[in-house]
């Protein structure tokens, strides 16, 4: 049994042997490629990085550049005589950090004493200047330059977001391996959403050294290297300008102002307050200030104008009206009494069509209407009837571009809230809810939130009567096209000669409710509105669109805890026209009157009331 | 007294030359490794990796006196316990084991660790030939298949564990052992064909072409042979098999292998891949041994060497060092010493009078035989990147205690064979 099996044994040692053997002399006798490669001894690999792409404004203004920074590398085996005392002076660090420095040098997982290493990060351009012509008392050391984000202006930190190192969970995530620790990635805003066109193609230089490590040439002539790809440049929606101004009237105070353009959608201005100054967090600050900014009680890294959500108010008393008269349950002349036991008003001429209902904003004519949108009889048992008015009438508000996100090239846009029939069931139980349950959203209270971007559109949709273009904040990517759903027509499905007549609704509104608004030779249409706030003062708001004729501008603003939304709001929208229109502000006592910012009454200043309001709902207007 | 002066005189001398003069060159190839010109090192500096190395070897003195102290027949008598011991110490290891480069493969005790993987060699090779040695066994009895192959499945498992790739795969080497001693080639040929089908699988981008190609192929030979039903069904189960296999391959290389071993293995078919990344050892590693031509730049003269730019330089890829300072020359004599080596373990294996300490031989015989191979065949490019060290030459004190420990106690075996005589 087994014979002949040691023989097979003993074969196949001396086979692997030779098959060894002769692969050996090909590589070491025949093949030359590999002592040329040796003369010229090792190969090194040079990474280049890309410079990331640039972002301007609508009128080609730079908004971010790169700025060079510094990073110390060192290579252990080529210091000598090395004077820490002189080091410390040079790079302005004490010996117990440069201790320090040494000793997580040395536990850094990829550190080699032949290869460089970084030893001091991000050094700027000054410290650079400073240190440049001392660096060569400091042999071993390296400088390796990269570049940061920098801005030529203070404003839209927001948007722009903020570039910082790439974190570990990022990194673990980042299947594809395009990334590597120490990389800069985009983590908020445009930087993040167009990260992937932002950021470039890194390169790869494979140089020959001799022992000595002096430079002999590029490997194989360079067939292996890949050269860097810039990243592409962004041309944003935004006017410098605009935005500027609108962050200058926001000074001080909380909320948002969101203007569009609205023939396109584009974002003319997206103001967040209160904001920080976008170049805090560049460079070797980051941390310390991060820290500073991310504990800010006042959250100026949350993107108010996308993630903030209020309740509308008033201004979807228009929203309304559409609806009722596409649904051919109101008519131009239809007519409700100004009945005060139904919810509160305010005076005005009584009885009033809906002309004069939007315009006086009467509330309990709103009451009244949306009765008549939810309750159709459809269906003999009320609360059935209930349940499908309110789908219809959902199916409508959807079209609105509310309750869901719009879709805004930005990350973490927050969608609002619109009631559905389930929400109800699941608060009440099916069946168990009718009219009298939801009355509060007829007035745009109640169970119902939106964002200031979905307000803005709203004005954008009333400017262009009946479609909207989904809003978006840029406008050209360098050598490729916007995404098509910023292309794409999106319809509310409503007879535009209703919002013609709410238009002139509007028009008049403004010489009712927010007489602050009028801008002399333009013809402005807007709505005023109160955010309910259990939490303390109402917030202010205001949407608008100007010229009437030939809408340029759409706008929404914010501003919370600011009363009514006649006095604050409305005048920082109307000064955002003005601006943007005339491209100057001849009414310097507005401009002064929001700058200054006391936008609340004596009396309700005094007695802060942070009483719980719900449901039951006292608009001013 | 009597057993000691027997000892010295029944050695095989010529083996243990072989392995003293394969250590001594290993020691001096691992500070050649590491040798900076400009530093003043001393070989025997203990902060360089070939002043520990020359501990480990003294160290290794000490276990080879302990070897051949210990009566002849504890090595069969205890083979079940050091097996037992060694299991326990790795399934410690996921669970108390510290991390070094990698792979969590290492037991510590303060700053001195070792790796019970590399001792799990030994006590199979113990465990497999005492086994195998039972009086009555019979390999061709699925039974003692099935416990064979489950003796070598719980070290491959429980170093798997660890993620030690490399040295799960050493483990294999015992199916050499299992044909030597009876076992159908049938099992090795399915394997050499397994391996034929996961190169076609790598290579072949899209595997329904070789679905395809496999369809035709058993259509032609149904055509061209008897037709008989029985024999068409074969030939459909098999192709059906064969595509079966094909798919778990794709399914496993996508799926459960990590990444950098895919890499690896697509690396070798194609040796173009990647030249500077999955590759870039084994381009820096062909360059030091290419460079080195036909006699070498000469001890401590190596350029390649001294920069790190082969990773591992004095464990994994030790080869490189000696093909660039010693040429081709010293990779054959090198390449030489391990062929004599591995034959004198047959030669030695094959003159035992009991089938314990042959099989034991053939054990010895196969781990450094995988050994050599897959480690050289890695430095030269004729093998994917798998971690496993060079027997005697790369540096480690766990690899070097655990082959001086395999090799000695087939030596202290072999010495005592006649005494043997009487148990076959």
């Amino acid at each position: 049994m087994n014979e002949g099996r040691k023989e097979i044994f003993q074969v196949v040692f001396v086979l692997t042997g030779i098959v060894f053997l002769v692969k050996l002399f090909f590589i070491q006798l025949l093949d030359d490629r590999y002592v040329q490669l040796a003369d010229s001894n090792s190969i090194m690999k040079e990474i280049e990085y890309p410079s990331r792409g640039l972002i301007f404004d609508r009128n080609s203004k730079l908004l971010v550049y790169n700025s060079p920074e510094y990073d110390l590398h060192i290579v252990t085996k080529e210091v000598v005589n090395f004077d820490s005392a002189r080091f410390c002076e040079v790079f302005d660090i004490t010996q117990q950090e440069l201790k320090q420095r040494f000793v997580e040098l040395k536990k850094l997982k990829e550190y080699s004493p032949y290869r460089p290493t970084v030893f001091i990060k991000q050094l700027s351009n000054y410290d650079f200047a400073k240190i440049q012509e001392r660096l060569d008392e400091f042999t071993g050391f390296y400088i390796q330059p990269r570049t940061t984000r920098a801005y030529t202006t203070d404003a839209l930190a927001n948007v722009l977001g903020y570039v910082s190192e790439i974190s570990k969970n990022q990194l673990d995530r980042d299947s594809l391996k395009l990334y590597r620790q120490g990389d800069y990635i985009g983590q908020s805003g445009i930087e993040a959403r167009y990260e992937a066109v932002l950021r470039g193609q890194r390169g790869v230089r494979y140089k020959l050294r001799n022992v000595k490590g002096i430079e002999k040439g590029s490997f194989k002539d360079g067939d292996y290297d890949t050269l860097s790809v810039p990243g592409k440049n962004l041309m944003t929606t935004i006017d410098l300008d605009l935005q500027q101004y609108g962050e200058y009237l926001m000074a001080g105070k909380v909320g948002s102002v969101v203007a569009l353009e609205p023939a396109t959608g584009e974002i003319l201005s997206i103001v967040s307050g209160p904001s920080y100054d976008p170049s805090m967090l560049t460079g070797r600050k980051f941390s310390s200030n991060f820290m500073l900014i991310s504990s800010d009680t006042t959250k100026p890294l949350f993107t108010r104008p996308l993630m903030a959500m209020y309740p509308p108010g008033s201004i979807f008393k228009i929203v309304q009206s559409l609806i009722g008269l596409e649904e051919g349950v109101l008519s131009y002349d239809t007519r409700f009494p100004c009945d005060r036991s139904l919810v509160n008003c305010h005076g005005h001429p009584n009885p009033t069509n809906l002309h004069g209902a939007i315009q006086y904003s009467c509330n309990p004519y709103f009451h009244q209407a949306f009765r008549r949108i939810i309750n159709q009889s459809k269906s003999p048992n009320t609360f059935t009837d209930s349940r499908i008015g309110l789908d219809n009438w959902r199916e409508y508000v959807k079209r609105f571009g509310l309750g869901a996100p719009l879709g805004v090239d930005l990350p973490s846009e927050k969608g609002g809230q619109m009631p559905t029939s389930n929400l109800y069931n699941r608060i009440y139980g099916e069946g168990r809810w009718k009219y009298s349950t939801i009355y509060s959203l007829s007035i745009g209270q109640g169970e119902m939130l939106v964002t200031p971007l979905q307000m803005a559109n709203m004005a954008a949709i009333m400017a262009n009567k009946g479609y909207y273009y989904t809003p978006h904040l840029v406008k050209v990517i360098e050598g490729s096209d916007i995404d098509s759903r910023y292309r794409t027509r999106n319809e509310t499905g409503i007879d535009s000669a209703y919002f013609s007549f709410v238009q002139d609704a509007m028009s008049d509104a403004i010489y009712g409710t927010a007489q602050r608004a009028i801008i002399p030779g333009i013809e402005l249409c807007g709505k005023t509105g109160t955010a309910q706030n259990p939490h303390g003062h109402d917030h202010s708001v205001f949407m608008a669109f100007a010229p009437k004729d030939n809408p340029k501008i759409a706008i929404a603003v914010y501003v919370e805890n600011a009363g009514w939304g006649g006095r604050s709001a409305a005048s920082i929208a109307s000064l955002m026209i003005e601006r943007y229109l005339n491209g100057e502000i001849k009414r310097k006592h507005l401009e002064a009157y929001v700058l200054k910012g006391d936008f609340l009454d004596p009396v309700v200043r005094a007695t802060p009331t942070p009483t719980v309001q719900q449901i039951v709902p006292v608009d001013m207007e | 007294m009597r057993r000691e002066e027997a000892i010295s005189n029944k050695m095989d001398w010529v083996t243990v030359l072989i392995y003293m003069v394969m250590v001594l060159l290993g020691w001096f190839n691992i500070f050649a490794a590491v040798y900076d010109e400009t530093a003043n090192q001393s070989i025997f500096d203990l902060s360089l990796n070939s002043g520990r190395q020359l501990m480990f070897i003294a160290a290794s003195a000490i276990i080879i006196v302990a070897i051949l102290i210990v009566d002849m027949r504890f090595y069969e008598a205890a083979a079940f316990l050091i097996y037992g011991i060694v299991v326990f110490l790795l399934v410690l290891v996921p669970l108390i084991g510290k991390e070094v480069g990698g792979n969590k493969a290492w037991l510590g005790i303060g700053s001195f660790g070792v790796q019970p993987s590399e001792f799990a060699k030994f006590a199979t090779a113990l465990v497999v030939a005492k086994i195998i040695g039972t009086v009555g066994f019979r390999m061709d009895r699925l039974r003692n298949q099935v416990i064979l192959f489950g003796i070598i499945l719980v070290p491959i498992a429980l170093t798997l564990l660890q993620k030690d790739f490399g040295t799960a795969l050493v483990f294999t080497a015992f199916l050499l052992v299992f044909f030597r001693e009876g076992m159908s080639p049938f099992l090795l040929i399915i394997g050499m064909a397994m391996a034929v089908i996961a190169i076609l699988t790598l290579i072949v981008d899209n595997q329904w072409y070789l679905h395809g190609g496999i369809v035709v192929l058993a259509l032609v030979i149904v055509f061209f042979g008897k037709r008989t039903v029985k024999r068409i069904l074969t030939i459909g189960v098999g192709a059906i098999i064969i595509i079966g296999t094909i798919e778990s391959f794709d399914y496993v290389i996508n799926n459960v292998l990590p990444v950098r071993h895919k890499k690896r293995l697509e690396a070798l078919v194609n040796p173009d891949f990647d030249p500077m990344g999955i590759n870039w050892n084994v381009t820096q590693s062909k360059i030091a041994i290419g460079s080195g031509g036909f006699s070498g730049k000469g001890f401590l003269k190596g350029t390649q060497t001294k920069f790190d730019f082969v990773p591992e330089q004095s464990t994994d890829f030790i080869f490189c060092t000696i093909g660039e300072e010693h040429g081709w020359l010293g990779s054959l004599v090198v390449v030489g010493l391990f062929i004599t080596l591995l034959l004198r373990i047959v030669f030695l294996a094959e003159r035992q009078k009991n089938r314990f300490a042959r099989v034991y031989g053939y054990s010895v015989a196969s781990i450094f035989f995988f050994h050599f191979a897959v480690n050289i065949g890695m430095t030269v490019g004729l093998f994917p990147v798998i971690g496993i060290p060079l027997p005697f030459f790369s540096y480690g004190g766990s690899a070097l205690w655990s082959f001086t420990i395999l090799l000695f106690i087939l030596l202290k075996l072999d010495a005592h064979r006649s005494q043997m005589l009487g148990r076959l």
